[in-house]
């Protein structure tokens, strides 16, 4: 059977580098989220343009693995074990030491070391404008989908309107 | 005596070989692709994932595809497929206040923040089949777009809350730690977080049987529609190697607030009550099931008689799963020629001791009879 896990995210893999550890880097924090959400081929493309030289050595992954995803009772209230979705995850090392970390939802592998590297060269000097700019393209893609969703709904909203009766 | 049967593997091979040709269907046809079951039969692929209780459109249109559109079949594919992955990571819990609204409607309140959104909804249409879809099917209007109003779109249950007149959302002490129904087997009375887990892969005809046996009375809850929201909701994992937590990517999912019959004591004022519905993918019958249930399965909590099969834990959460039920139930087709063969002999020797007596107490009968006319 197996070993109840303890209730906190994935174990750190080999290699991975301490002293990482530390506030929430907003930044990077965001750009995973994109990188994440972002099509592959637009990520592949960035790095065959931009990075086609940079030397990637695996740490951990690429590996497709659980995640369990919780919800509220209420929405709001004690968490509980909703269900679990497919997610893969990777970690590289650039030549200087750099380490980046990918992961997101699905069975996609190749997309998580992408983002793994994106992650890292993002935190190089050399590199950090250049992701910045893949980063708002990503953004400003999401955003459109994202508003042409909102939008889509808004007209699907119910206007009321009060039928005058009777006598007064 | 055990005896072992072999044999059957050429007929098995056979017939899997059969089975691959008639899932195939008529090869003049185009064969169907993933994105096109995922694209055009996603209430299909949403269902499947919730009951498989694995979030993954793809691999749950794989499922779909390789089960001929057998349902239960695909959720068993894919909830065989889930036990072969190690489980890397659980979520910070979803904030299903800040999802992405595809639809919100509440029973409640006509005029609510956000407003009544209806989605891409069902209801109101005639369910007249359309004709046009039969054929070369002509391409659908472009959705109307309209200014995104920007108004929070409120939560149902923080509105009644606000007025106090609503119990809480549901917590537990703070060393309570979420049960997880696939790291220990059921244990009962379960605790309402278990319970929801139970009842979110739960069987969506079951759920709806017993949710709709309660508003015929049998464990009646009162309820209303407080809110129905689906939407795209984050899903986010702490990265220990970072100490910060990091968005994953987006899942749809389906919530629904049951608002149901007030309680009061002398200790707790008259306030509604609530169940609560939450589901992978857009699947709002299974939501509202859920949240009628799970009021139902609470009538310990409240004081209620337990005297209807909704409100009976045991009973329901041992027989929502469907892919236990299924396995169950179909075993029996398989070779049970020995365990029959013993009852066989059992009812063969069963009946002639009972012939054997018959015919005596016949006997006996004769004698009186001739007797009487003597």
């Amino acid at each position: 059977m197996n070993k109840p896990q303890p209730h906190a995210g994935p174990v750190p893999g080999p290699g991975i580098a301490p002293g990482e550890q530390g506030r929430p880097d907003l930044r990077r924090r965001a750009w995973m989220g994109l990188f994440a959400r972002a099509e592959r081929g637009q990520l592949e493309a960035f790095l065959k343009r931009e990075a086609s030289d940079v030397a990637v050595h695996p740490v951990r992954g690429p590996e497709t693995g659980l995640v369990m995803v919780r919800g509220r009772i209420g929405g709001g209230g004690a968490p509980f074990n909703l269900g679990e979705a497919t997610m893969s995850r990777a970690s590289i090392r650039l030549e200087d030491g750099t380490i980046g970390h990918g992961q997101l939802l699905g069975s996609d592998r190749a997309h998580a070391r992408l983002a793994a590297i994106l992650d890292a060269l993002g935190q190089t000097a050399a590199f950090t404008a250049r992701v910045a700019a893949l980063t708002q393209e990503i953004e400003a893609r999401l955003t459109a989908d994202d508003e042409g969703r909102a939008e889509e709904t808004a007209a699907t909203r119910v206007d009321f309107f009060t039928m005058v009766r009777g006598e007064d | 005596m055990y005896v072992a049967v072999k044999g059957g593997e050429t007929a098995i091979a056979e017939a899997h070989r059969l089975l691959a040709d008639r899932r195939r269907g008529p090869r003049d046809l185009p064969a169907l692709s993933l994105a096109q079951i995922a694209g055009q039969l996603s209430l299909a692929v949403d269902r499947v994932m919730a009951e498989a209780s694995l979030y993954d459109p793809i691999l749950a249109a794989l499922a779909v595809k390789q089960a001929r559109g057998d349902m239960i079949e695909a959720i068993f594919l894919l909830r065989a497929y889930r036990t072969t992955l190690p489980r890397l990571a659980i979520s910070q819990p979803l904030e299903t206040a800040a999802m992405q609204i595809e639809r919100r409607v509440s029973a409640t309140y006509k005029d609510l923040p956000g407003g009544q959104l209806l989605g891409p909804t069902f209801d109101y249409t005639h369910r007249l089949l359309d004709p046009d879809l039969a054929g070369e099917e002509a391409e659908p209007e472009t959705p109307a777009r309209r200014a995104v109003s920007g108004e929070k779109v409120m939560r149902v249950s923080d509105i009644l809350d606000g007025e106090g007149l609503v119990e809480g959302d549901g917590s537990f002490g703070p060393d309570h730690v979420a049960g997880d129904i696939t790291r220990e087997p059921l244990d009962f009375p379960m605790p309402r977080d278990t319970r929801l887990q139970v009842l979110a892969r739960g069987d969506e005809g079951f759920l709806l049987a017993l949710a709709y046996s309660t508003q015929r009375g049998y464990g009646r809850t009162h309820p209303f529609v407080g809110e129905i929201r689906i939407g795209l909701a984050d899903v986010e994992i702490e990265l220990p190697e970072l100490g910060f937590s990091v968005p994953l990517g987006r899942i749809r999912i389906t919530e629904c607030q049951m608002v149901n019959q007030f309680k009061g004591s002398a200790k707790e004022p008259p306030q509604f009550t609530r169940g609560y519905g939450l589901v992978f993918g857009q699947s709002e019958r299974k939501a509202m099931a859920m949240s009628l249930v799970d009021r139902a399965l609470r009538a310990d909590e409240f004081g209620e008689d337990i005297v209807a099969p909704a409100q009976d834990q045991e009973f329901v959460l041992s027989h929502a799963d469907n892919v236990q039920a299924t396995g169950f139930v179909e075993h029996l087709k398989l070779p049970h020629y020995v365990d029959f063969q013993a009852e066989l002999d059992l009812v063969r020797r069963m009946r002639a001791e009972y012939e054997a007596k018959r015919a005596g107490q016949a006997g006996d009968e004769d004698a009186i009879t001739s007797e009487a006319a003597q």
